[in-house]
């Protein structure tokens, strides 16, 4: 195993252990706190993968600004203490066999993957490409040109979600 | 060669997040497990970008995007819910059922 590989598992634990007790957590406040270590550590991940714009994003974006937004408003509303609302219906034992049944054949199928010889590019990795053309451009090339319609309508789109957000959430317009 | 492990960490992350939305019962921790469905999904687009090139990459850009937004609106949405009904328990949303 290579040093990579030691340091990317390290993550892994690390997420998938955040992630279990964000799903575990009777408190909203610290399942969204638990949520954050978990983002932290698949940005940790994505730098590991050779992504380290989207690793720097994830940290502004998701880490901070999602999850400021999510605690924010578990405080407006109050929702703080574990209340006993929270509880697992009579649904949830069965429900989880079926998924951690489902989860391990997955990792069963995938444990045994060979890559085939489709995902591997041998010409110019990611890693090559970011020495001629830079971290930032290596992304932004594609976007500004294959991608630059589907740019624009997420410029809408987030024009559509401030002007929701601010319809819905006041009391009389 | 970080593809296997990368795609097993996201299988692991993507199901906690479906167990999530199935075990709980408050409406921001099922929101909050769909953000990390979505996380694992750009896990998989980046272990995957760093074989077949920076498409991949340019995909998470706009899934976060949308994440952004819907976690805009869906909190939005959340605060005229408990308006009205004083609790987020997704038991006592059912205006809509039949």
């Amino acid at each position: 195993m290579t040093q990579v590989e030691v340091v990317f598992w390290i993550f892994a634990v690390v997420a998938v252990g955040s992630a279990l007790l964000c799903i575990t957590r009777r408190s909203p406040v610290a399942s969204a706190l638990w949520l954050v270590s978990t983002m932290f550590a698949i940005s940790a991940m994505f730098l590991l993968l050779d992504a380290q714009f989207i690793a720097a994003i994830q940290v502004l974006v998701y880490a901070g600004a999602i999850m400021v937004l999510f605690l924010f408003v578990i405080m407006l509303l109050n929702l703080g203490g574990s209340g006993p609302s929270d509880r697992l219906g009579w649904i949830a034992g069965p429900v989880m066999f079926a998924v951690a049944g489902l989860l391990m054949a997955q990792l069963w199928v995938l444990g045994r993957l060979t890559p085939p010889e489709a995902l591997m590019r041998t010409s110019e990795s990611v890693a090559d490409l970011a020495e001629t053309q830079g971290i930032v451009g290596m992304i932004g090339e594609p976007l500004f040109r294959v991608y630059v319609v589907p740019f624009e309508i997420t410029s809408v789109l987030l024009l559509a979600a401030i002007v929701g957000a601010v319809v819905l959430a006041k009391r009389r317009l | 060669m970080l593809l296997g492990p990368a795609l097993t960490v996201s299988v692991i992350l993507f199901s906690l997040g479906v167990a999530g939305v199935l075990f709980r019962r408050n409406a921001i921790v099922i929101f909050m497990c769909i953000e990390l469905m979505l996380n694992a999904v750009n896990l998989t687009f980046i272990a995957l970008a760093q074989q077949l090139g920076p498409e991949g990459q340019v995909i998470v850009f706009f899934v976060m995007a949308v994440a952004a937004a819907e976690a805009a609106v869906g909190l939005a949405i959340m605060i005229g819910i408990y308006r009205h009904k004083n609790s987020l328990n997704v038991k006592e949303i059912n205006l809509l059922r039949g």
